[in-house]
């Protein structure tokens, strides 16, 4: 089971309650899209997806990186038990989507790069490595269903 | 693959960071003690308190490094051949720990550079960083 100390909760609290979802969703999903191309695979039916600007203005991008976030903000809700919460969206990415797992860290990483932008010198080492607990958390649960 | 708009961008970004060496390579090194603290068994003959001397020193070492890379891309193998050595015979990292690092050189970046840390430039910077340390690894087996 994870252990949380009162410190780290603080802390992911913090960035998520200044975390604007509309924003920083799609920010984070364009950024793996770019950075990371082959990610583009699981987004065929998305359309334009062909460069930068492209995916910066492709408005289905935009929608996901939103459903993204909200899914986030489940674990952060129910941070003593993601495992459980997240075992629905385990499958689906498994089975449905059929992603492999190694990408949802470059995703985790691509969001935490655009929170670091976003909260400049405030996202200090303490903050950052709280952070990564909690995504690696999250992480390890959607990998959990995959058999 | 790196395209010659990369190599520009990747040039201006490290240039910038020059006179800032001490700042940007030493809170890179602390974001990797804190978040992977199995990163410090590396420096366990160095004092990496945050802002010592010691952590600063080795951190410009890192970033000067890197812009020196930078501005000899292509030739990276020969520029550095010294480093490369040096990290297969002596230090003997383990390769996963470059990317490690090379996370947390890029969330330093992204806290000092803002929005001007663009998905572009962050492909180019994120590129750069895979290249140089796979020719740091080169010569591990």
């Amino acid at each position: 089971m994870v252990v949380w100390t009162d410190q780290e909760r603080a802390c992911i609290q913090d960035i998520f309650s200044k975390l604007n979802y509309e924003v920083a969703g799609p920010k984070a999903l364009q950024r793996a899209l770019i950075v990371y191309p082959w990610t583009q695979r699981y987004f065929a039916s998305f359309g334009n997806l062909y460069n930068a600007e492209a995916i910066m203005s492709n408005p289905k991008v935009a929608a996901h990186g939103v459903v993204v976030l909200h899914g986030l903000d489940r674990a952060m809700k129910n941070m003593d038990d993601i495992k459980n919460t997240y075992a629905e969206l385990s499958v689906l990415h498994s089975e449905k989507l059929h992603v492999d797992p190694d990408n949802f860290r470059l995703l985790a990483d691509c969001l935490t790069i655009v929170i670091a932008a976003n909260m400049g010198t405030s996202f200090t080492a303490d903050v950052q490595a709280a952070w990564q607990k909690f995504l690696a958390v999250v992480v390890s649960a959607l990998r959990r269903q995959y058999h | 693959m790196l395209s010659n708009t990369e190599k520009e961008l990747i040039v201006q970004i490290w240039d910038k960071m020059i006179p800032v060496a001490e700042d940007i390579g030493s809170e890179a090194l602390l974001r990797m003690f804190t978040t992977f603290p199995k990163t410090k068994t590396y420096f366990s003959h160095l004092d990496i308190s945050p802002r010592s001397d010691h952590l600063r020193c080795h951190g410009k070492k890192i970033v000067q490094a890197l812009a020196e890379g930078a501005r000899n891309i292509s030739t990276l193998t020969t520029t550095l051949a010294p480093l490369s050595r040096f990290h297969a015979y002596q230090l003997r990292i383990h390769p996963t720990n470059f990317k490690l690092l090379n996370h947390c050189i890029l969330v330093t970046l992204a806290c000092y550079m803002g929005e001007n840390f663009t998905p572009v430039a962050h492909a180019a910077i994120d590129k750069y960083l895979s290249a140089f340390s796979a020719v740091l690894a080169e010569k591990f087996r």
